[in-house]
């Protein structure tokens, strides 16, 4: 999950796919962001690299959207809907995922552990 | 049938009564005669000739045109704009006249007190004239653009003494009231004033002159008298002499350079500080010489080296007590200590200065002199509200009581009376709101017009280069003009527009046409733009800007409860009365301050994003 600045980022990624709930007029997935190129990388605990800035779950509610397709916590959102989510704000992530006129997002996530479930398999 | 009386006074040598007037009969008065320095008008009429009588006037008596004529000029004053300098022929008639509403508009007690004589007038000359038509026309140059209240108000007769045009209420054989308080007035001012103001400054000049050769004569009279009988002194007596010298040069030019300063005020009390060190002075010296004259003179003596260190020493001593009076009267107060509130009673102006430890009187100076620069200019035309609006809240309910014992109940009426009246709906202030808003369009109108009118006046001239002459001479021989004549020639364009700005702002008593085509003339002078000139007419300035120079100096009564010799302190409150309005000076003291200390290192700015923000999708 490290990048090199300059280099393509490669990474072992999930693809999930959350149909948002209705609850009265909001439509929610049903997890937490936290990170972005605007936010302090310091601060993330789930990254590897403190320095990366990319958009990470923080917390997965129970029982809800998310969680059911599949997404877990500490995951590192790389894309949305086809949207690049390694290099955006905060504020921008916010918006790509809750979009009013989209019922379904497909995230690409990626985690340390495919990694090395991938490792592991080509042993 | 109007009449216009314009007339120059005192513009150098000559003075000139110019009578125009509108209809058939038309009477000139050209008289001319030296000017003598603030005479009466009524006294300068009675000794003009009638040059020319038409036809038709010679029916009606001399007297009666003349009082015509003194009712015509009260108006005519009043109503004075620019008029055309032209010989006052018949094609005056197609002139249009000035407009009329600017005599109602007026709000001086004098000119209401002249305002039937005016209606008469007017009633009469109703036919030939309208009442929107503009004229033109413009003085000779040296007449007051003037109002009837210009006598009004006792900076206004300092600056107006000699040059205004008399308005009297009365027949014009008479001297008026408004005369003879003006001239005690200027009496009392004058004479002994002149002779307060330098007794104090010779009484010190004398003993510093005296205090200087002391130590001279103390020298010289053993040489005179005992010559012979002196001991030699060698080396030692020639430093001493040189010292002597140089001590008495010092003292000499500080002497100068401190104390010799034409005073500027009179105070009321003796200055304390200053009658302290001219006695100590006085007291030292003549000590000095008593014991000179018992121990020197009286036995002879000899030792002649003695003499000059006794003289030297007391040139020592003059020193140390010059330093003294440096402390004294010049530094100790240089550092401040309180804060003085200013506020003037009748329009509420106020400023906040800070002074040092002084006497009352002496603060009274110092806030006297930084009145004359800061605050603006005392109008009292501005302080009215308008009529409409005043006579709407004084007709309230009259009440009249009759009863013998009627003590208590004129209490009690004039309470309900007054509870009634608040009680009763009133408007005034949306009146007076209106009002202003009036006013201030009125007055933003006419500046712009004014503005405009200047701009183009001043296009009219240009400086004439040294460069350029020969190119223009053989073509258009342009008639070179200095600064004078220049002014006179674009001040006609503007005048109207300068005169009606000037009504509208009240400021019309302050700013006489001689004194706009001096300020013209010496902005012209000076390469100003139109705005720089104009910066004196479109805000009030400072009171020190409308002050003449004359040495009779201005009148002010301290008022205060403690008595004005001791020194300042907390609560103290005292005023400075003039004639109709006064300053109310009120002492607090500068609070004492506790300054500390932080110390922060350079290095220790030191900065972080923000904490990391959790949004739920």
């Amino acid at each position: 999950m490290s990048f090199i600045p300059g280099q393509p980022v490669t990474a072992v990624v999930q693809r999930i796919e959350i149909r948002k709930l209705r609850q009265g007029e909001h439509l929610i997935l049903g997890f937490s962001i936290g990170g972005g190129i605007d936010q302090d990388p310091g601060q993330n605990p789930f990254s590897e690299d403190k320095s990366d800035k990319g958009i990470y779950v923080t917390r997965v509610t129970p029982e809800g959207p998310a969680e059911v397709a599949g997404l877990m916590m500490g995951d590192k959102v790389m894309q949305v809907n086809g949207w690049d989510m390694t290099m955006v704000t905060h504020d921008q992530a916010r918006k790509r995922l809750t979009k009013k006129n989209e019922d379904v997002v497909r995230l690409l996530v990626t985690r340390k552990s495919l990694e090395q479930a991938v490792r592991h398999s080509m042993m | 049938m109007r009449w216009e009386l314009k007339f120059s006074i005192c513009d150098g040598a000559h003075r000139f009564l110019l009578v125009v007037n509108r209809f058939p009969d038309s009477l000139y008065l050209v008289g001319s005669s030296p000017c003598p320095l603030a005479s009466k008008i009524d006294s300068f009429r009675s000794k003009v000739d009638l040059l020319k009588l038409p036809l038709a006037l010679s029916t009606k008596s001399i007297s009666e045109r003349k009082s015509q004529l003194g009712g015509a000029r009260e108006r005519g004053t009043g109503g004075g704009g620019a008029r055309k300098p032209c010989p006052p022929t018949r094609d005056m008639d197609n002139e249009s006249q000035y407009s009329g509403y600017s005599y109602k508009s007026s709000h001086s007690r004098s000119s209401r007190k002249h305002r039937d004589r005016r209606d008469r007038h007017r009633s009469k000359s109703r036919d030939g004239s309208s009442r929107g038509d503009k004229s033109v026309t413009i003085q000779a140059p040296g007449e007051p653009l003037l109002d009837a209240e210009s006598t009004r108000g006792d900076d206004r007769d300092d600056n107006w003494g000699e040059t205004t045009t008399v308005v009297t209420g009365t027949s014009e054989h008479s001297v008026s009231n408004e005369d003879l308080t003006r001239v005690s007035k200027e009496l009392e001012e004058s004479s002994p004033l002149e002779c307060k103001r330098f007794l104090g400054p010779v009484l010190g000049g004398c003993l510093g002159l005296f205090a200087l050769f002391t130590p001279l004569a103390f020298l010289v009279l053993p040489q005179l008298l005992w010559r012979e009988a002196l001991e030699p002194c060698g080396t030692p007596c020639e430093g001493l002499y040189v010292s002597l010298a140089f001590k008495l040069l010092v003292l000499l030019i500080s002497s100068w350079a401190l104390f010799l300063r034409p005073p500027r005020a009179t105070l009321p009390r003796f200055f304390i500080f200053r009658c302290l060190l001219m006695v100590l002075v006085f007291l030292f010296v003549a000590s000095y010489w008593l014991f000179y004259g018992v121990r020197v003179l009286e036995p002879r003596e000899r030792d002649y080296r003695g003499i000059v260190e006794y003289a030297a020493s007391l040139v020592d001593a003059l020193l140390f007590i010059q330093y003294l009076a440096l402390v004294l009267l010049e530094v100790r107060h240089l550092q401040p200590a309180f804060c003085l509130k200013v506020v003037r009673t009748t329009d509420g102006a106020s400023r906040f200065y800070n002074v040092g430890h002084l006497s009352i009187q002496r603060a009274a100076v110092w806030v006297l002199d930084q009145y004359y620069r800061d605050f603006p200019v005392y109008n009292p035309a501005l302080l009215n509200l308008p009529k409409s609006i005043l006579s709407k809240k004084m007709s309230g309910f009259k009440v009249y009581s009759l009863d013998e014992n009627s003590t208590n109940n004129t209490n009690s009426q004039s309470r309900a009376m007054i509870a009634a009246a608040a009680r009763r709906r009133d408007n005034s202030h949306s009146e007076y709101y209106y009002e202003e808003a009036e006013l201030d369009r009125r007055c933003r109108k006419r500046k712009a017009r004014l503005v405009v009118a200047v701009e183009e006046a001043f296009t009219h001239i240009k400086r004439l280069q040294d460069d350029d002459p020969t190119a223009s001479s053989p073509k258009h021989p342009r008639e070179v003009m200095d600064p004078r004549e220049a002014a006179q020639a674009i001040f006609a364009p503007m005048a109207r527009a300068m005169q009606k700005y000037l009504r509208t702002t009240r400021q019309q008593p302050y700013h006489s046409m001689e004194s706009i085509l001096t300020h013209l003339q010496f902005c012209i002078t000076h390469n100003m733009t139109p705005k720089a000139f104009l910066e004196r007419y479109l805000s009030p300035g400072p009171t020190l800007q409308y002050q003449r120079e004359n040495g009779r100096g201005r009148h002010w009564t301290l008022v205060s409860e403690e008595p004005v010799t001791s020194a300042l302190r907390q609560g103290l409150v005292f005023s400075l009365r003039r004639l109709d309005f006064s300053l109310v000076v009120t002492v607090q003291p500068l609070p004492f301050l506790r300054i500390g200390e932080e110390f922060i290192d350079p290095k220790s700015h030191k900065f972080v994003m923000r904490l990391q923000s959790e949004t739920s999708v």
